[in-house]
């Protein structure tokens, strides 16, 4: 309760376990990472014009500033591999390879939508690019997540499910039911926990009396780190290592990804409960976009290459949105299928 | 070719804003992400970010200039190599308002969504006692009355009982320092300080419990769900802690707590946030349950839950936070429990609804009225006890009823009305009853989709003439 309120938001940023360097990304893959991180940068950049253009309208949570996470963690997987996360979910579906298109349709709510516009932002899903939802309740994915585990185990393969969630989502009771059982089970889940300081308006400090997020799961014996979210050959490295875990037989593994999101919780949350200098500091010092730019150029990677990638990625997110705004919405037959099959 | 910034909306339904400030100059570089403006209408501030690269050509629209039309050109962004010529000339005009929208309803305050959207919505329902022909018995003649916000009233009516009473305190997400997801405990945390406004973890299952074990010991707590969607996490504490602790101790330890939120259809929301939960609770023995909708029943109902000693859900609904309305003028203004109000008579056919379902309604008689149907409408306001007299009364006066609700129709509150009439008042039905309800589906998110979901005042028409055999 308020009484035992910390004072400073620092925790979240303090102590890290791996503070060594993470390992180099070869040029290709610092390549990779920019062009993804990028995709998923301007597609949200545009979903939030559409948005304000009326185009998109309920619930649309912007992913800006988290991008490395699903771009290093992707790079840490094979196909066969399981995602599954919440709402705030456009940046997942992206890094999985859906296409920018697909999703773009169902924020506008259109028939060529991933869900045939039923759906929206926060629920859509790829039973070909294993991407598992999409889901609107704070924490129940973890619960879906370990079960996508669960079925993994049964069949004896060696698939890895990889479990988003938030801070906020991981003061819900059914995460550590979930914890206990994939530990005790030896499942082979990543819980990765996308810390970005806040909850709506409530920083971690005010919800959560262990803020260390990697230590989540010591009760239960799950192992955890927390990694630099915004470095995404830190994400990377740790996802290998987590995902090998995992591979190995040796149960779940926590990651806590240290991040930041640039924007409101969702369209039109003004923001009060931080200032903007505290975005600003963020988003100039640790942007994760900006600094493999940087290492790119550092490379010898020319600024017109650069601009190539850029132009490329612009090239798709545009024609996404010219789809998604004249796609048609759905036949109203659509409103009385897939209810039972 | 110059890139136009355009006047973005805060939210599908903003016409209009005031530009309150640039934060580049013209022939500033420009990022993407920089914010390069602040925007703002009477509800809120926010600030413009581009999303494209280059030098900022011209400003098309200084700042301080108010009502801007959405989508209009503020600004231009040079590319490379180009150079401020290239750009249109600043519009002269300052968009006098072509179709502005003026809205008394005050902020949402939701951080999920358009600040505007629901207001709106709301704006256009009938004042909720606007259609009411008689003054509430319950209030003395000559009562001053006083235009108050839904979510005002419900604030007002919880500061009340916190000040009458020290067990009574409030918890959930959101509530103290941002003031209410919903801004609805605007200014308690300010009010009663941070013993009695408390802020929980996302934790819905746990603190509806800690709730109803505050509530046993004596405390009065009113638990807030961010809306009732979350509430299903919690839903064993609520039916088996709270509902079931006064009988299964022989009446020995009561739960005196209400479960407060926002129920029911909101605004493209889709599946797993728009859902009627009145079926669900109302069919709880040991649980009371409230739905009001107008503002000064929200405000008399919620006084009256507070004091309660049982477990009260009280309903309430987005869509009708921003809408004005009369409220007595009063100390202690508190109504009855388990009382359905008439809130507009007439002899052809009763139409029974409460919450959000009385816009469709109202709106409906008045529609009916065009064509000589004289419909009598009954606000429920409590769906546990229901007040099974009044519907009664009112359906041998007009042999005819029509159930309206947002929910699913299967087991529905219209379901239990129309076998109680059909149990009270079978001799006296010229007609079956009719049930216009939410689809049988999950909420879709598509805009042509959702509105196919939910039931219209057509529906609500076309069911009463047929029960009329009109
Ligand atoms: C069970 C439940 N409770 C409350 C909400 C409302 N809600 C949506 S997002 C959110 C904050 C979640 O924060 P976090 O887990 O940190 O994720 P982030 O939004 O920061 O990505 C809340 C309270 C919900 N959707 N589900
Ligand atoms: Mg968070």
């Amino acid at each position: 309760m308020a009484a035992a309120k910390k004072t400073t938001d620092q925790a979240a940023t303090d102590s890290k376990s791996g503070s060594h360097a993470p390992p180099d990304f070869t040029k290709d893959e610092e390549l990779r990472a920019l062009r993804d991180m990028l995709l998923i940068r301007r597609f949200e950049e545009k979903a939030g014009q559409l948005y304000g253009m009326g185009a998109i309208g309920g619930f649309c949570h912007l992913y800006i500033g988290q991008e490395a996470i699903v771009v290093g963690m992707q790079m840490a997987l094979k196909h066969g591999d399981q995602v599954i996360t919440g709402y705030r979910d456009h940046g997942h579906m992206l890094a999985t390879g859906m296409e920018a298109k697909g999703v773009m349709a169902e924020l506008t709510g259109r028939q060529g939508g991933y869900s045939k516009g039923k759906g929206g932002s926060m629920h859509m899903f790829s039973k070909e690019k294993n991407f598992y939802g999409g889901h609107g309740i704070v924490g129940a994915q973890v619960s879906l997540g370990t079960g996508l585990a669960f079925a993994n185990r049964y069949r004896g393969n060696d698939n890895v499910s990889i479990a988003y969630f938030g801070d906020g989502a991981s003061n819900q009771g059914q995460v550590y039911e979930s914890f206990n059982m994939a530990e005790l089970w030896k499942l082979p889940v990543v819980y990765v926990i996308e810390n970005n300081r806040y909850a709506m308006g409530t920083s971690v400090t005010r919800s959560s009396a262990q803020t260390d997020f990697s230590k989540r799961g010591i009760s239960f014996n799950i192992p955890g780190e927390q990694v630099d979210g915004m470095d995404v050959r830190a994400v990377k490295a740790a996802g290998d290592k987590a995902v090998q875990w995992c591979r190995d037989g040796k149960g779940p593994f926590i990651l806590e990804m240290q991040t930041y999101r640039y924007r409101g919780h969702s369209m039109s949350d003004p923001a009060k409960y931080r200032t903007r200098e505290e975005v600003d500091k963020v988003r100039h010092d640790q942007d994760p976009i900006e600094q493999v730019r940087n290492r790119l150029l550092a490379l010898g990677v020319s600024e017109q290459d650069l601009k190539k990638v850029d132009a490329e990625v612009r090239a798709i997110v545009n024609e996404s949105a010219e789809f998604a705004q004249n796609d048609a919405e759905p036949d109203p037959s659509e409103l009385w299928t897939d209810i039972l099959r | 070719m110059p890139i136009d910034v355009l006047m973005p909306a805060l939210s599908p339904t903003m016409e209009k804003g005031n530009l309150s400030k640039w934060l580049k100059k013209e022939g500033d570089a420009i990022k993407s992400g920089d914010v390069i403006a602040e925007i703002e209408t009477d509800k809120a501030t926010m600030e413009v970010e581009a999303t494209d690269e280059g030098t900022l050509g011209k400003i098309l629209i200084a700042e301080g200039t108010q009502d801007v039309a959405v989508n209009t050109p503020i600004a231009t962004i040079l590319a490379e190599g180009e150079d401020a010529s290239a750009a249109p000339a600043p519009k002269a005009e300052k968009n006098a308002d072509a179709k502005s929208v003026e809205n008394k309803s005050d902020a949402t305050g939701d951080p999920e969504k358009s600040p505007k959207s629901s207001d709106i919505k709301a704006e256009s329902h009938p004042s909720p006692r606007k259609d009411t022909p008689e003054p509430d018995p319950e209030v003395p003649e000559g009562t001053e009355m006083v235009m108050t916000t839904l979510r005002e009233a419900l604030r007002d009516a919880m500061a009340e009982e916190m000040r009458r009473d020290p067990d009574v305190f409030i918890m959930g997400e959101e509530v103290a320092e941002y003031q209410g997801a919903y801004k609805v405990t605007q200014g308690l945390l300010q009010e009663f300080g941070d013993r009695r406004v408390i802020d929980t973890p996302i934790t819905e299952h746990g603190f509806a419990g800690v709730g109803v074990g505050a509530a046993m010991a004596g405390l009065k707590p009113i638990v807030e769900f961010m809306t009732f969607n979350f509430a299903m996490q919690a839903i064993d504490q609520i039916i088996n802690s709270a509902a079931k602790t006064l009988y299964m101790s022989g009446g020995q330890m009561g739960c005196p707590i209400v479960f407060r939120g926002p129920n029911g259809a909101a605004s493209r929301v889709a599946a797993q946030h728009s859902q009627d939960y009145s079926a669900w609770y109302s069919q709880v023995p040991g649980l009371k349950v409230i739905a009001p909708y107008s503002v000064a029943d929200y405000k008399g109902l919620l006084k009256a839950a507070i004091r309660d000693p049982n477990p009260v859900i009280f309903l309430e609904h987005e869509m009708l936070y921003g809408v004005s309305g009369p409220v007595p003028k009063l100390d202690d203004y508190v109504l009855p429990i388990g009382k359905a109000r008439v809130v507009r008579t007439g002899a052809h056919v009763t139409i029974i609804s409460w919450s959000h379902g009385m816009t469709y309604a109202l709106k409906a008689a008045d529609e009916l009225a065009k064509d000589g149907i004289e419909a009598e409408v009954i606000d429920l306001r409590t769906l546990r006890p229901l007040d099974t007299e009044t519907i009664l009364n009112s359906v041998k006066k007009t042999g005819r009823a029509v159930a309206v609700e947002e929910g699913w129709q299967q087991n529905g509150v219209g379901a239990e009305l129309s076998a109680r009439i059909m149990e009270g008042a079978f001799d006296y039905l010229d007609a079956p009853v009719a049930r216009v309800s939410g689809k049988d589906v999950p909420m879709p998110y598509a805009a042509n989709l959702e509105k196919l979901a939910l039931p219209s005042v057509a529906d609500v028409v076309a069911a009463a003439k047929a029960v009329c055999y009109r």
